[in-house]
């Protein structure tokens, strides 16, 4: 990356953010920001960069977008740039202009845009990536990437999705949806696709920083770097490693421990959430030896949380853990995750503990059947040899 | 901004069919003429015509210049619009609070918020 790059990737979401707030239309916005980064890219290396670049940034952009509704009266007429006196180069500083982020990021994840839209703006316009690499990221082609995108813009502007943040009422579900956005696009990452993963962080330092008293954005940025952190420790060769086999030494134990540190604030702030259990879960995991009793009853208590089987599951593995492996099987066995792979490799496991060997080879079979990841089933396939004949 | 709220009854149970409509206790059926009424009070509310039974729609359509006329609603009866309103609104937030208070809502319908293009 080049120092410009670092500033475009620094300055993109808060110079969007705010002549959004200032044009009243994401289209305008997101053109006046290109010109004005395609300028400072022209401009910066010869002259110098501006002792404020974010102020030069929004304010050249607005000059060009002022530039831009002269030329097209009909457009001037339904913004709100009408009301407002022009804009001069120069005479702003960083502290008058104000971060309107926030109001960008509950845009973006505004319900009423479907998911896969939502993921895709939040990239686009928090995170200044390029279509291309949204497309990238998520294996779809460029030109279906483009039209989500431009349906998804076109949607906030005739629908009327407002640029703000939710009022009192209708924040608690509002922030439950921005999480879940951020942690999905954690989620594709940790898959393998780093980018994504140091993207969500990046989005989730934004949000903390954003809403300080907000326990649950705490958590999930805690979520984010103590799992990011055992990242290099994940894959060998191209292998799946479980956690009790990974190299320790190659675990990052500095981000672990910022993770942790936002989770004590996360606790401090005293909100008991979803993201709060996965985290608490995350940092024991980290612990050596591992509190399997306690790791039990938190997937005990994230599952009713959420009702979700998944997490039922890794309950029953802590349990397996904590020494019950007839109670772990019990309770797999209880589960209606027939199609899930995760559910047949967890049973194949405590029934080869359990000296059940025809069965457990039976449940390695149906989990091969089921996976789709090349280094997950290499994993499978080193387990089921291992069996006894 | 002005929405269009398309009221598709689906399930609910209305007074049209009675048998339906008795599943709903006493203080059901007083709560959704009192919350169709409060909703027809809300600023910004332009009440809908009031539409009969889906079974007693046509469906019109013209092919080769000759008028084909089919019995039933052009979507499933189960599908069909029930009733509509227009709703003058800040924001798309604001349209669906209100969606939110239609009764067909909470009952087996949905309702479906459209804006209304103004030229």
């Amino acid at each position: 990356m080049t120092p410009l790059d670092d500033v475009f990737r620094d300055e993109w979401g808060r110079v969007l953010a705010a002549l959004i707030g200032f044009l009243g239309d994401l289209d305008l916005a997101e053109e006046a920001a290109q010109d004005a980064f395609a300028v400072a890219a022209e401009r910066w290396p010869r002259e110098g960069a501006p002792d404020h670049p974010r102020a030069w940034l929004v304010t050249t952009a607005r000059n060009r977008a002022i530039d831009r509704l002269r030329r097209d009266r009909t457009l001037a007429a339904k913004t709100r740039l009408l009301e407002v006196p022009e804009a001069v180069e120069d005479d702003l500083d960083e502290t008058v202009i104000r971060d309107e982020r926030l109001e960008l990021l509950f845009t973006c994840c505004h319900p009423a845009l479907a998911l896969d839209a939502q993921v895709a703006l939040t990239l686009r316009t928090l995170g200044g990536l390029s279509t291309e690499e949204i497309a990238r990221a998520f294996l779809v082609p460029e030109e279906t990437m483009k039209k989500r995108l431009v349906r998804a813009k076109h949607k906030i502007k005739a629908a009327g999705i407002p640029f703000r943040v939710p009022p009192a009422h209708l924040l608690p579900d509002r922030l439950a949806a921005v999480l879940a956005v951020v942690y999905l696009i954690f989620n594709e990452g940790y898959g393998g696709r780093g980018e994504l993963a140091g993207e969500a962080i990046r989005l989730g330092r934004a949000l903390v920083e954003l809403m300080p008293d907000e326990p649950e954005a705490h958590a999930l940025l805690a979520l984010m770097l103590i799992n990011d952190a055992r990242r290099d420790a994940r894959f060998v060769d191209g292998t799946v490693v479980l956690l009790r086999d990974q190299d320790r030494s190659l675990w990052d134990v500095e981000q672990i421990e910022e993770g942790r540190a936002l989770l004590d604030r996360a606790i401090a702030l005293g909100g008991r959430g979803p993201y709060e259990l996965q985290a608490a879960i995350a940092a024991l995991h980290s612990d050596e030896p591992q509190d399997w009793p306690q790791l039990a009853a938190l997937y005990g208590e994230l599952a009713r949380v959420t009702g979700s089987p998944v997490v039922e599951l890794n309950q029953a593995a802590a349990v397996a853990e904590a020494g019950d492996v007839e109670g772990a099987l019990a309770l797999v066995e209880g589960l209606e995750l027939e199609q899930y792979h995760y559910l047949h490799a967890t049973r194949a496991e405590l029934l080869r503990r359990l000296d059940r060997v025809d069965e457990a080879r039976a449940a390695y079979g149906r989990a091969l059947e089921l996976v789709h990841s090349d280094a997950e089933r290499r994993f499978l396939e080193l387990r089921l040899a291992e069996l006894p004949d | 901004m002005k929405y269009l709220m398309l009221i598709h009854q689906g399930d609910t149970p209305t007074p049209r069919d009675p048998e339906a409509w008795a599943t709903l206790s006493e203080d059901e059926q007083q709560a959704v003429y009192a919350d169709y009424q409060a909703i027809n009070q809300t600023p910004g509310v332009t009440p809908g015509l009031g539409l009969d039974d889906p079974s007693t729609a046509t469906t019109v359509r013209v092919e080769d210049g000759r008028t084909l006329t089919t019995d039933g609603p052009f979507v499933a009866v189960k599908e069909a619009l029930g009733g509509y309103l227009v709703f003058e609104a800040d924001d798309l937030d604001a349209a669906i609070q209100l969606a939110a208070r239609i009764p067909a809502a909470r009952l087996g319908g949905a309702v479906e918020v459209r804006p209304v293009v103004e030229y």
